[in-house]
């Protein structure tokens, strides 16, 4: 149990995937302006993240591994990842109008989005058991949408601001990022002073 | 003879200043900011794009009228990361230590913005040569911004470069190096700042072809763009206002769904706008 909190708390946290491992970038830089497509995107994020795991993790270890292919696993996962996302959109379509509603237009946007290869790649470089490894992409999922989410709420002031006329945009959205960036360096030793 | 020569020439060089992909087009950022904290890192992962940027720009351009229209993006993806597990093999062998520090970034090149953009927008309409040189051009462009975030970042925030000490920037000499420069905070700082005096200068240097309008910033093709970097910025200030950011949204959703030939005379026209 204990381990499994440490896992999901560092992954939120301490290594969150945009602010300190730079994984997802693109999305957080495109969807952060208003809470709304921040919380569609971050939502899709954190279920294509765990579905994505559950199933390259298994490939992986049962099909990659045994029969000397690990090589193989970049090619093979983002394959898996492209059409996961097609078959969820499919799926959800038929099955779950509601849901699908409310992910859709998200949905074809992540196939390629690098925080979801990262996570899986990350889960098997950090020889995570399969339990451990879902907690891992649930977690850097919920690190994904807090990134998001402090993020809109900066921009909105940042828009309101008087920037020098290069800096409008992306510059000073990035430099802005930054000091959000250093705010979570305060949970550096977070984790091992709670789980002593 | 001359014309295409001087053609060749302007494919080559458009990537490295106008174009240049990561600092003009804004693609792929994730590497850009994560592995630059040295100039060695800088140039390893330069190196790496470019090898899978000029291999997938061959093999797409040699495959173009084979690859059905509607497949086209997963092929492309194949063949990166056909490219991507080369380079993972070589590295591993041969340069371990660059292999470790670059870490999960390497296998990530598969996903970077910058090799599909390539062989969606250059690579799958052109020969094999000019494909080549745009890989190259492209490739060096992107090296370049890799090497110049890197260098910025490990002098300010390590005195060093490429492992040599600079005498001022020392603890205790006349400027302490700032070591937030290469933690993650320094990265989104002197990529922002580097991409405001890009813009800067753009504006200097280039008024009359100024790339305006609302696609994506990773702008590769009004079809294609959400589908390969999941939803950067949109445009090159990004979206105005809330209703226009999912007006845009919108759009480029179901553009990216329907690939018909509706959208082949708009993707045309986007393409010569941009080149």
């Amino acid at each position: 149990m204990k381990e499994v909190l440490i896992i999901l708390f560092s992954a939120i946290l301490v290594d969150n995937f945009v602010l300190s491992r730079f994984l997802g970038i693109c999305p957080f830089l495109g969807v952060s302006k208003n809470l709304k497509t921040a919380m569609g995107m971050s939502m899709s994020v954190i279920f294509v993240m765990v579905l994505a795991t559950v199933i390259t993790w298994p490939i992986y270890h049962l099909l990659l591994l045994p029969n000397d292919l690990a090589y193989l696993q970049t090619m093979i996962f983002i394959l898996v990842i492209a059409s996961l996302v097609q078959l969820i959109e499919i799926f959800l379509k038929k099955a779950v109008p509601p849901l699908y509603k409310a992910l859709g237009v998200f949905l074809p946007l992540i196939t390629t989005n690098c925080a979801i290869l990262g996570v899986t790649i990350l889960n098997i470089d950090e020889t995570y058991g399969f339990g451990s490894s879902i907690v891992n992409s649930l977690g850097a999922g919920l690190g994904f949408m807090l990134a998001l989410f402090l993020f809109a709420g900066v921009r909105r002031k940042v828009d309101q601001a008087n920037v020098p006329k290069f800096f409008k945009g992306l510059p000073i959205t990035l430099v802005s990022a930054a000091l959000v960036s250093i705010s979570f360096f305060g949970f550096k030793g977070l984790i091992e002073n709670i789980f002593k | 003879m001359a014309k295409t020569k001087v053609s060749l020439y302007k494919e080559f060089t458009k990537g490295i200043v106008k174009e240049n992909p990561v600092l003009r087009l804004l693609l792929g950022c994730c590497p850009t900011l994560a592995v630059t904290t040295s100039v060695k890192n800088g140039l390893g992962m330069g190196a790496a794009v470019i090898f899978v940027l000029i291999g997938s720009n061959l093999v797409v351009s040699l495959l173009r009228k084979v690859i059905p229209e509607k497949v086209r993006i997963p092929s492309f993806i194949i063949i990166i990361a056909g490219f991507v597990t080369l380079v993972q093999l070589l590295l591993q062998t041969y340069l371990p230590e660059l292999n470790d520090s670059l870490g999960i970034f390497i296998p990530l090149i598969t996903v970077n913005c910058i090799i599909l953009a390539r062989a969606e927008m250059f690579a799958s309409k052109n020969p094999v040569l000019p494909s080549l040189v745009d890989g190259l051009g492209m490739g060096i462009g992107s090296l370049a911004a890799l090497v110049l975030m890197g260098s910025i970042r490990e002098v300010i925030g390590n005195g060093t470069f490429m492992n040599m000490s600079i005498p001022f920037i020392q603890a205790g000499g006349s400027i302490e190096p700032m070591l937030i420069m290469i933690l993650p905070p320094g990265g989104f700082f002197a990529f922002g700042i580097l991409i405001a005096l890009a813009q800067k200068l753009s504006e200097k240097f280039e008024k009359k072809n100024k790339i305006e309008g609302d696609v994506c910033v990773g702008a590769i093709s009004e079809r294609t763009a959400c589908l390969l970097c999941g939803g950067c910025s949109f445009g090159r200030n990004g979206p105005q206002d809330p209703q226009q950011e999912a007006e845009a949204m919108k759009r480029m959703a179901m553009l990216s769904l329907q690939n018909e030939n509706q959208d082949e005379e708009s993707v045309e026209n986007n393409g010569g706008a941009q080149a």
